[in-house]
Formats: structure tokens, sequence, C-alpha cells
């Protein structure tokens, strides 16, 4: 057990490093992006005058290494800030987005994982027989779909025609869970589709490779049904790759929906960095990027040590 | 049956279809005649304002990083938010004239530099303070000063001086500028209590709705203001602005309900949109232009003769059909056109490819032409580029289009590069859009048009009381510009809105997007 501890120590410790990295890696991309600040944020219509004194107030006078710097300084006591563009508390802004984010991540998430691992365990079942291909080939459709096209044609026949759930999918403070659960159906019903192949394919595939397997066989001859082989003796030991997939999807519907949230109108994460990165508002775009890169490494993280403790052979190293 | 008839009622009561023909209908459809008046009756009502309800207007150009600060206004949201929650001292009328609004009375002195604006009593900010004069001057002083980030301050720079004088607030002019009223429009100037120096982005000022949600570029929420000074504005209950970017979206939100009124219908699909039965899509001819740029102190385009071989080279009826899909007008290389006051047409340029032909070999220029552009600059605006060079092919010219990136054309390439294709939202006066673009000492003088006795000429005009005087030198200088100058203007843009059909009481307003912002507070929802 002590030998679990120290590798998820050591494994938190690199993520930290790695955040540190990500930090200058993102701090280096907003320097090199063409234009600077004070002009994003004051547009076409900026005078020379405005221009420099919005400059002057961002501090943007200042070399790069001390922006950076005195940014850190301010995240390691727990401050992340205030926007350049337009002044608000970084902190508050992000924690209602994020809240916003992960709403429809554990919405669509709640759906799709069982979905899809059901439905990999329905085509292990019927392999090569006609559920297994319908499966497949629905499911691998809707991945070949681009999102938005996906999103668009949900909002033409769900909302526009058949008027079920709203095309807008704003949700704010004093929306019930229902109100809010049905605003986000549309987008989430777009984001199981587009995750659902993958850990379906996953599934399925890690199964059969261990149905090939001799103790599966054994199973067979000593006559368990073959649902019960795939419960009982496949699923176990092919939990290890289906975990790592779903978890690279749960990072997916987190830092990867900004199209989605573009087309509903969905107020997260992603739009809230795009607008930023528009104004190059450094300290949120830092922030943002920091968030995510965290949820990465720690969903990836959860992955390694469920392959670990699911494993007996990884649990108890030589 | 009966939906039709109420369909068509609603086409009575705006005049596009005659009381007999309507009858007529009815009659075919079995309908009695009483019934049917009084189905027209009700229809009649109905046109009146209606008092109640949410307002729900799906808005382009709102972003996550927008402050309720007027000063920092630069896109559409931002914009109509000013409308709801402020009021400036003027406002531009439909016809070009100035209503007053904050100001009861503007009056100037004989030569035009001293400006006095009465201040309209018992008017009071959402938080209860009265408004005095001394707000009005505060607000001006914070949009002037020395280190404001103002987008008003380029046209707040030619005042002097400013002072309070009992109810009056008193503005005198460096030079005599008789345009003066129209500068107080401008939408960053809304009057804030103390100026707004304390808290410039509280979103209180004396406007018909009270800030009550604000969720920057998600959405904003604004309930009546009971108090408002003027009744014939603010019928809903609630405004609710809620901010949707993506065109597609925008479009199925009004579709599905879900919203009231949209701006910005992309050209394209205004015929499609037009064909859902529960909206109406509304154009309004503007003063915004899609312009090519030529830097007239750079190397090519420092030869007249070039300026005026691309000129010649552009097929403008084919931008507008092509681009704008119809729904705007040609342009005459000059950014004025009918909507601005004291306009004279000159005479059309055409597409001739050979005088540009002509031109292009009298200007001993060899070799093509490098044009930038980006999908930014102006909605189709590589496709409008590839159009040109296709036009200019055809008169031997031969243009490079480069296309650049979005993010940070305005400030790497517009207005730094000597040839490429942007935008202009229009000014509401001659005067003024003359002096922020074509003035040799503009700060955005894009086309590096330095010519002395147009410079003069516009000071002239600017001090010019006499209306006859200033058309003509407005004349002048138009031709000047239009022959020497380093615009190539093909369009003119509508501006495409669309709302429900049960929105009442939209009117053809072309100072901005949306009625000049003032669509969500002058119409209202049909119970």
């Amino acid at each position: 057990m002590s030998s679990l501890l120290t590798l998820v120590a050591q494994r938190l410790a690199l993520g930290i490093l790695l955040l540190f990295a990500v930090s200058i890696v993102i701090f280096a991309g907003t320097q090199i992006l063409p234009g600077d600040v004070a002009q994003s944020i004051l547009g076409q219509s900026a005078t020379p005058e405005a221009l420099a004194n919005l400059r002057r107030d961002l501090g943007l006078n200042d070399p790069a290494h001390i922006r950076y710097l005195n940014w850190l300084g301010g995240l390691l006591t727990g401050d992340l800030g205030t926007a350049l563009s337009n002044g608000a508390d970084i902190g508050k802004s992000i924690g209602r987005r994020l809240y916003n984010t992960l709403f429809l991540a554990s919405v669509a998430a709640v759906v799709s994982v069982p979905l899809a691992i059901l439905l990999g365990l329905l085509a292990v079942r019927y392999r090569n027989r006609w559920p297994d291909k319908l499966i497949s080939a629905a499911t691998l459709a809707s991945i070949s779909l681009p999102e938005f096209f996906i999103g668009y044609v949900l909002i033409y026949f769900v909302a526009v025609q058949l008027g079920w759930f709203p095309s807008v999918a704003t949700v704010y403070d004093s929306m019930s869970f229902w109100q809010r659960l049905s605003a986000v159906a549309l987008p989430a019903a777009t984001l199981t589709l587009v995750v659902l192949a993958h850990m379906m394919r996953m599934t399925r595939a890690a199964i059969l490779n261990v149905m090939q397997s001799a103790y599966i066989e054994t199973a067979e001859l000593k006559g368990l049904s073959g649902f019960d082989i795939i419960r009982k003796h496949a699923f176990p030991n092919a939990v290890a790759p289906i975990v790592n997939v779903v978890m690279l999807n749960l990072a997916y519907l987190v830092v990867g929906v900004v199209v989605v949230e573009v087309i509903f109108v969905y107020p997260g994460m992603g739009q809230y960095l795009v607008d930023h990165v528009a104004k190059r508002d450094v300290p949120v775009v830092q922030a943002c990027g920091l968030i995510f890169a965290a949820f990465y490494i720690g969903l990836n993280l959860v992955a390694d040590i469920v392959a670990i403790v699911s494993n007996p052979r990884l649990r108890h190293p030589k | 049956m009966s939906n039709e008839l109420e369909f068509l009622s609603r086409y009575v009561a705006k005049g596009k279809m005659s009381r007999r023909d309507f009858l007529g209908r009815a009659a075919a459809l079995g309908v009695t005649a009483t019934a049917a008046n009084a189905l027209l009756a009700g229809a009649a009502r109905a046109a009146g304002p209606v008092k109640g309800g949410v307002m729900k207007v799906g808005m382009s150009g709102g972003e996550s990083t927008n402050s309720l600060d007027p000063a920092t206004y630069a896109s559409q949201t931002p914009f109509m938010n000013g409308k709801q929650w402020g009021d400036t001292l003027v406002e531009v009328a439909t016809d070009g004239g100035i209503t007053p609004r904050l100001a009861t009375e503007v009056g100037s002195s004989d030569d035009a530099r001293e400006w006095t604006f009465k201040i309209r009593p018992d008017v009071t900010f959402h938080n209860g303070k009265s408004l005095t004069a001394d707000d009005v001057l505060a607000t001006m002083e914070r949009h002037s000063g020395e280190d404001t980030k103002s987008g008003a301050l380029g046209i707040m720079r030619g005042i002097e001086n400013m002072k309070v004088d009992g109810d009056n607030f008193v503005v005198t002019l460096k030079e005599a500028n008789a345009d003066l009223p129209y500068l107080m429009a401008d939408y960053h100037l809304i009057i804030q209590p103390g100026g707004g120096k304390d808290a410039p982005d509280a979103g209180i000022g004396t406007g018909p709705y009270k800030m009550k949600v604000n969720e920057p570029g998600v959405r904003h929420v604004y309930e009546k203001n009971a108090d408002y000074w003027d009744s014939s504005r603010g019928h809903a209950d609630q405004v609710e602005i809620v901010v949707i970017n993506d065109d597609t979206a925008r479009i199925a939100a009004l579709q599905s309900g879900q919203v009231h009124m949209i701006d910005r219908v992309p050209p394209k699909v205004v015929s499609l949109v037009q064909r859902a039965p529960n909206v109406e899509v509304k154009t309004a001819p503007g003063r915004g232009h899609y312009v090519f740029i030529m830097h007239c102190n750079a190397a090519p385009f420092d030869n007249n003769d070039l300026r005026l071989a691309l000129k010649y080279a552009m097929n403008r009826q084919e931008m507008v059909d092509k681009i704008l899909f119809g729904h705007g007008s040609v342009g005459n290389d000059i950014p004025i056109n009918g909507a601005y006051p004291l306009f004279t047409a000159l005479e059309q340029r055409e597409y001739d490819p050979d005088k540009a032909a002509f031109h292009f070999k009298k200007s001993g220029h060899d070799g093509p032409v490098l044009l930038r552009t980006a999908d930014g600059s102006f909605p189709g605006a590589v496709d409008a580029s590839q159009l040109f060079q296709q036009s200019a092919a055809k008169a031997g010219i031969t243009i490079d289009v480069k296309r650049e990136p979005n993010d940070g054309y305005w400030s790497e390439v517009w207005n730094k590069q000597p040839f490429c294709t942007s935008y202009w939202g229009g000014r509401p006066t001659q005067d003024q859009m003359y002096s922020t673009a074509y003035l040799s000492t503009a700060d955005w003088n894009d086309t590096k048009f330095f010519n002395e006795t147009f410079d003069k000429m516009l000071f002239a005009a600017r001090a010019e009381l006499d209306q006859a005087k200033r058309k003509q030198i407005y004349t002048d200088m138009a031709t000047i510009l239009h022959n020497e100058g380093g615009l190539i203007c093909p369009m003119f843009n509508d501006w495409i809105e669309a709302i429900s059909t049960d929105v009442g009481g939209w009117n053809q307003n072309a100072n901005q997007t949306m009625m000049d912002g003032l669509a969500p507070i002058v119409c209202w929802l049909n119970a």
C-alpha cells in the first residue's frame, strides 16, 4: 500500500512541475502573438493617447519576465489577479465558468460513459452479428461528423422544428437544477454523440482482446453464459485501457468543447478563454491554461492509479 | 384558416394590404363581414404600444471581457447595454436631425464656438440622485482628460473649455463647429452620476431600464425604470440581452422563439430567414461601408494614376450583388452617401477596364499590386478581394491577394500596410467622417491622404452656419477625394436585422445597429 502512496506522491509532484512548465509555455505563446493587449482591448477605434494610457496602466511597459514573475507570485498566494481587459476578478469569473463547464461535462459523462460501456459490452456479446455492426456503424458515423454539424442538426430538428429543448443553452444562477438540465440537453447530447464512439470501440477492442485468452476458453468450456463470461472474467481484466480512454474523453469534455459552447451559447470555460486570448489578456489565459492542464494531469493520474489498482501485478511489484 | 386571416389582418394594420382586399379574402374563407371587421379592429388596436413582457434580444459582438464602462464600448453588445441604462444629452433622429434627450435645448453663439445645453429638470439616476449640470460636466471631463482611455476622446479633443452655468452645461470650442450636438450624441457619452468617476462600470444612469444582471459575454438583464422621464419609451417590463455570437445559433434562437429580435443577419441567408413564418427581416440603408484603402504616400500608391486605375478596375455593382446579396448600395469612392445630411451625389464611377488599363499604363507601374485582406476586415472580404482580382485582371492589372490572420489585423495591417481591406461604421455627419479619417492630422487617416486644400475646406465647412454654402463645400471636398483620394469604396452595407412577428413598433433608424440601439426600448411585445 505504501508503494502506492509513494507512486501517487511522485505523480503529483511531477504534475505540479509540469504545470509550471505549461505556464511558461503559455506565457511565451501569448508573447509571440501579433498585436498587443492595449490595441486588442481598444479595437480599431483606439487613439494613440488612449493606447499609451492603457499600456501604462496595465504595466505593459515592464519586461515580460517581470510580468510573469509578478503573476506567479500572486498565484502562489492564491490570487489569480484581475483581468486586464475589464478589471474583473479572475478567480470569481472563472469559478462560475468552471462550474458551468463541469456541469455540462458531468451531464455528458453521466450519459455517455455508461452508455458507451454498455454498448461496447453488447457489441462484444453479439460480435460480428447485426447488433455489433449497427452499434459500430452508428457510433462511428456520429464521431465522423464534425461536432458543429451535429449541433446544428440537433438545433434544427429538436429546437426549431419540435421545440422540445432550447437552442440557446445560456444558464444562470437563478435557474433550478431541472431548468439547467433542460438548457444543457442539446449540448450534452452533441457531446455524447461525439465521445461515444471512442469509448465504445475501446471497450469492445479491449474486451475482445481478453476474450482470446485461455481462461476465457475455460470459462466457456465450463458452461458459463456469454454475458457472464464478459462480466466476471473479461471486463475486470480489460478495465485499465477502458478507464484510460474514458479519462481522456472526460478531459476532452472539460477542455475541448469550445465549438459546442459557441454553437449553443453556453457560458463555459472555452468561450471565456477564447475571448481573453483575443484580447491578449495574459493573466486570464494563464489561469485558464493552468486549470485545463491541471484537469488533464489529474484525470490521467486517476487513470494510472485505477490501472494499477485493478492489476495485481502492478499493485505488488517485485 | 383563422391563422391566415390573423396574419392578413396584421398586414392591413401595417398598411401592406387594403381593407377591401382583406374583407374579400375573409368572405372567400367563409367568414362573415362582422367577424372579419372585429378581427381588423383587434389588429389595429394591437398596433399601439403594449406594455409588459420580457423583451429578449439576441446580440452579436459580446465578449466575457466587456465592461459596462461606456468609455470602453467598442462593439455591438456593450453599445446596446449603454442604450438600456443610460441617456446622452441629445440623439440623432431618424431623419438626421437632433432630438433633445437629457438636454432640453441646445443653442450656440453666432460663431458656433460656444454651445449651451440646458439640462432637463426632474430627472433622477437609478441610485436616486438627481441629474444636475455638474454630472454632465464631470462625465465630459472623464471622457476628455489627459489620461482617459475613452473611445470618445477623439471627438472631445476640439473642446477648449467646459463649465456649468446654473442649469446649463456650456462648451467652448477651440474652433467653430456647427456639428457639436452630433458629437454629444456619441454613444460613449452617457451621463453618469458624478461623471462615473468613482464607479465607471456601475451601469447606473438615467436610462429607461435599470441594470439587474450583468454577466459579460453571457447575458445582461434590465428591469423597467418606473421613474423614467420619457413615457414613450420602455414598454417591456424587462429587457434581456443574450450574447449569441454565432450567426446560425442567433437565427435559430429567433426561429425557435427564444429571443424576439436579433442583429446582424448575414446577407446570404436573408432569403432563407425571410421564409420562416414567424420572423420578419428588417433592413435599413446605413452609413457603414466596406473599403479597399491605399496609402497615398507609399509606393506604388503615391501615384494618382495607379490609384485611378485601381478605382476603375473595381466592379461595384458586382460587389453589391455577390458580397451583399443586394442588401446595400454601390459606393463612389467617397465615404459619404445619401444617409448623410447635406449630401450631393457625384457622377457615379463605373467599372471600366479600358480606362483602368489606360491609367495603369500611364502610371508606369510594372508588376503585381499586393492587397492584404482578412475575413474579419469585413464580412466577405476575402471573396470581395478575389472578385476585385478578377475584374482588375480584365484590365491587365495583376493583384496578389494576401490573406492575413484576423487576430491582430487592426494592429498590424490596417493603417500600417499600404493596401488592405477594411470597413467603416460611418459617422452621423460628414464633418465627423472626414475629420476622423481624411483630415491630414487624423489618427485614423488610413489612406494617408494629406491635402491642405481639403483640410482647409473641412474647417471652413465646420464653421459655416449657412447650410447651402456648407453643402457646396462638402460637394467640392467629395470631388477631390473621389478623384485623388486613396479610398476605393465599392459598397455601402445595409443594417440587416430580424424580429419576431410578436414585436411591434419597429421603425427604420439607420444611425447604428438595431435602430440605433433603441429597438428593445421603442418596440413592444404584442400580447
